[in-house]
């Protein structure tokens, strides 16, 4: 067992925090997110160049074969700098849908130009009523001559209104919450019938809702076999969700870092608030929550690459715990800085944002809670719990 | 990073499954798995089983009979253990006093107190808190006056676990009460036997009887029982706390408990389902279980720490809270898991040798008990404030 970065990983992590240190000012982050890109296209030029945008894919579609924990030790840097850029929706999720279930063809289309920096990406698979459940999918996908016809609509779609295509879920046959019968389609973000409305979301990000309308796809365009995507789908939800949590852990380390240095300068009656007594456990309180956070992270990133239940019980597991810390460790640095924590100005309010927007995104802590209740009705015949065996 | 064990890690696992197997008597594991007071016999026959196998002293080296072993070769073996249904191994001697034996005591107090710990020969409490210092241990006031050869010791001990049984007792003295409150201290080795030694029961809110108070009314000691130098006791106490801690989180009870409840849990109805079944109880259980999942990483990575040569200080405060918590968390559900049958409290059901039948499931007998017991969890080895106020001054630097 080991616990320290490879030689190959740490120069990853080096390399992400070098540019998240000298490119990720909050002056800069201010002004970026009013802007009308919502992003720095030349920060993310940078991730190009410096090879971010292929490390978790093969070494064939020129990525370098990252793992769960290259892929956490990217995310963690990026969180600590409390990223803008699509990473998650381009990169993890709408990506690896394409290196998973792409032919050649498809990924030297799609996938190798968003490497290069070129283009961008979006999964497009929740919807209205679909909640957090990956299995419900109400879109319809209709067969037609020489290829498929789509009619439906998909809900917060990250980086949605910024993609130059779009990975679209929809449903080839069976009812709208069955696993099977579930398609997906490579979609150019201009395709007739299809209406997008982009909007900024509370955390700075930028989603969409898409309206599908008679859109015509053509055959070379399907991804995967159609109605045979779900487990490609939880495969690279279950990737992304390695993202967030390394993300999250990024975030909760800024935010711990920012309020223990508050409470050490700040000073009334006198003195620093740090010599409180009442502020130092809740503090301390906090850090023990990181260390539980960052140990569900490492968890969930070693066991991306395990069987599928072993996967999905440690993401789902992961997933609530790091809901949970984060909603505790954005209200309480927010608290423990008083009035400061509250104004838009200052960065802290921003990653508590962030953390608290995570639990949003692909699945909550009670969705994960109850899929891990359910996963371990599954395996009750499997041997009693045991994290690392 | 790699989170599996090696080859050779899981091949020790075996080993210490096969040993269990063989080893541990069903009896006594029927007990501590069925929540029953354990006697001194009890406790004494699994420490002469471990001894014979050289399994006893996990945490000392080879040179003194100990298994040499890494902190994650023990790890495993706490695991082991806690899930076979093995009686805890009393720390007291083998992992308290004997640790400031090594690291302070002269040749000839290693020579005769470490064999005699290992052969069960003394039995070990701990002589730390008094009645005007808890969490302020430093306030002690059990004086030893010099006498030519001898020390000779007033005042009173309390909260002495098992005390009872004990022929033995390491305690810290004040020996120079003009001295600053920590430098006036010395760590001093009592026979029990010496006259002017009165043990008395506390009974504790679950009935049991575990710790008690020991007053030292004009005992005389040898002057060769103390330990390291005279006033510097306070180093021998700080050590203890600093001394290699990574089995504090108490992970291997905590599985095994889990597995208890969900045991329990599955043995209820609720509307005429399994209890594990229902969606409010399953989620209780399943926010615990992935507590736990994170804990034993927490953990694993203190161990992985220690193993490449790194020193846990205050991160093992970290995990003594969240353990302590968890540990508590577990028992508040097994309590809740048996519903209104937590309430007969029957003692004798809690003694293995009763004929009196049961009140409800049998499993239910000792819950509430233990759940009222665990309460101490929190508030021993320095209480999660006291561990709260050590990781803010020493990691945080507030």
């Amino acid at each position: 067992m080991r616990f320290t970065l490879s030689q190959e990983q740490a120069m990853l992590r080096d390399t992400v925090a070098r540019l998240v240190r000298e490119r990720f000012g909050f002056e800069a982050r201010l002004k970026t997110l009013e802007s009308a890109a919502g992003f720095d296209r030349d920060v993310w030029r940078e991730f190009a160049e410096l090879g971010l945008l292929g490390a978790p894919f093969g070494e064939e579609v020129g990525g370098f074969g990252g793992g769960g924990i290259e892929l956490m030790t990217v995310m963690q840097e990026l969180g600590r700098g409390l990223l803008l850029e699509p990473y998650l929706a381009s990169v993890v999720l709408a990506g690896s849908l394409i290196e998973r279930l792409g032919t050649p063809a498809q990924r030297a289309a799609y996938l190798e130009p968003m490497i290069a920096g070129e283009t961008l990406l979006a999964f497009a698979h929740g919807e209205p009523d679909s909640r957090y459940a990956l299995e419900q999918v109400a879109t319809r996908a209709v067969a037609t001559e020489g290829g498929w016809r789509l009619d439906g609509r998909k809900s917060v779609v990250l980086c949605g209104g910024d993609a130059d295509h779009l990975v679209i879920s929809a449903r080839t046959a069976g009812a709208s919450d069955e696993e099977a019968g579930i398609g997906l389609f490579l979609l150019p973000s201009d395709a007739k019938g299809l209406n997008l409305r982009a909007y900024p979301t509370i955390d700075g990000l930028r989603a969409a809702e898409l309206e599908l309308d008679g859109v015509i796809v053509p055959a070379e365009a399907v991804l995967g076999a159609p109605g045979e995507t779900f487990l490609a789908i939880e495969a690279t939800v279950a990737r992304g969700i390695v993202a967030l949590c390394g993300e999250a852990v990024g975030a909760m380390e800024t935010c711990c870092d920012m309020t223990l240095d508050y409470l050490k300068q700040r000073k009334q009656f006198g003195v620093a608030i740090g010599s409180f007594q009442v502020l130092q456990h809740r503090m301390v309180d906090l850090r023990g929550e990181l260390e539980q956070a960052r140990s569900m992270a490492i968890l969930a990133a070693g066991r991306l690459e395990a069987e599928r239940d072993e996967r999905e019980r440690a993401v789902s597991a992961a997933k609530n715990l790091i809901g949970r810390v984060g909603r505790t460790i954005a209200e309480e640095s927010i608290q423990l800085h008083g009035g400061i924590g509250m104004t838009w100005e200052y960065a802290l309010p921003h990653f508590a944002k962030r953390l608290v927007m995570i639990d949003h995104l692909l699945g909550d802590e009670d969705h994960h809670l109850e899929r891990f209740v359910t996963l371990g009705r599954a395996a009750a015949a499997a041997p009693a719990l045991s994290a690392v065996s | 990073m790699d989170l599996h064990y090696t080859a050779e890690e899981e091949a020790f696992r075996e080993e210490i499954r096969g040993f269990l197997r063989e080893k541990l008597p069903p009896d006594l594991a029927a007990k501590v798995r069925g929540g029953k007071r354990l006697t001194k016999a009890d406790h004494e026959r699994w420490h002469a089983i471990l001894s014979e196998a050289g399994y006893l002293a996990v945490n000392w080296p080879t040179a003194y009979g100990g298994t040499g072993w890494s902190p994650v070769q023990r790890h495993i073996f706490d695991e082991e253990t806690a899930a076979a249904g093995a009686p805890a191994i009393l720390a007291f001697g083998v992992n308290m006093v004997a640790p400031v034996l090594m690291k302070f005591g002269t040749q000839a107090q290693k020579d005769y107190y470490l064999p005699r710990i290992l052969d069960g020969s003394d039995w070990w409490c701990q002589g730390y808190s008094e009645p005007g210092a808890g969490s302020d241990l430093a306030g002690l006031k059990t004086r030893a006056e010099r006498d030519g050869d001898h020390y000779v010791v007033n005042g009173q001990k309390t909260w002495t676990t098992l005390g009872q049984h004990a022929n033995m007792i390491f305690c810290l003295v004040r020996t120079d009460p003009e001295a600053k409150k920590q430098e006036g201290i010395s760590f001093l080795l009592i026979d029990m036997t010496t006259p002017g030694i009165t043990v008395r029961p506390i009974i504790t809110l679950d009935g049991g009887r575990e710790v008690n108070e020991v007053f030292f009314d004009d005992v005389r000691v040898p002057v060769e029982n103390l330990v390291g130098e005279e006033n510097k006791g306070w180093s021998c106490a700080k050590y203890l706390l600093t001394h290699e801690r990574t089995g504090i989180a108490g992970i291997g009870q905590a599985k095994a408990a889990l597995q208890h409840l969900k045991t329990v849990a599955g043995s209820q109805l609720k509307d005429g389902r399994p209890l594990s079944e229902d969606p409010t109880f399953a989620r209780r259980i399943a926010r615990v279980e992935i507590d736990l999942m994170a804990l034993e990483m927490t953990n694993l990575r203190v161990i992985a720490e220690a193993q490449s040569g790194g020193a846990p200080g205050a991160e093992s405060s970290l995990l003594k809270i969240k353990g302590s918590v968890l540990r508590q968390e577990i028992t508040d559900l097994l309590r809740r898991s048996v519903g209104p049958y937590a309430l007969p409290f029957l003692s004798e059901l809690m003694d293995a040798d009763t004929n009196q039948a049961p009140v409800g499931p049998a499993e239910a007998a000792p819950l509430a008990a233990e759940y009222f017991n665990r309460r101490k969890l929190s508030i021993y080895g320095g209480s999660n404030e006291i561990q709260k106020t050590i990781v803010a001054k020493a990691i945080l630097g507030l």
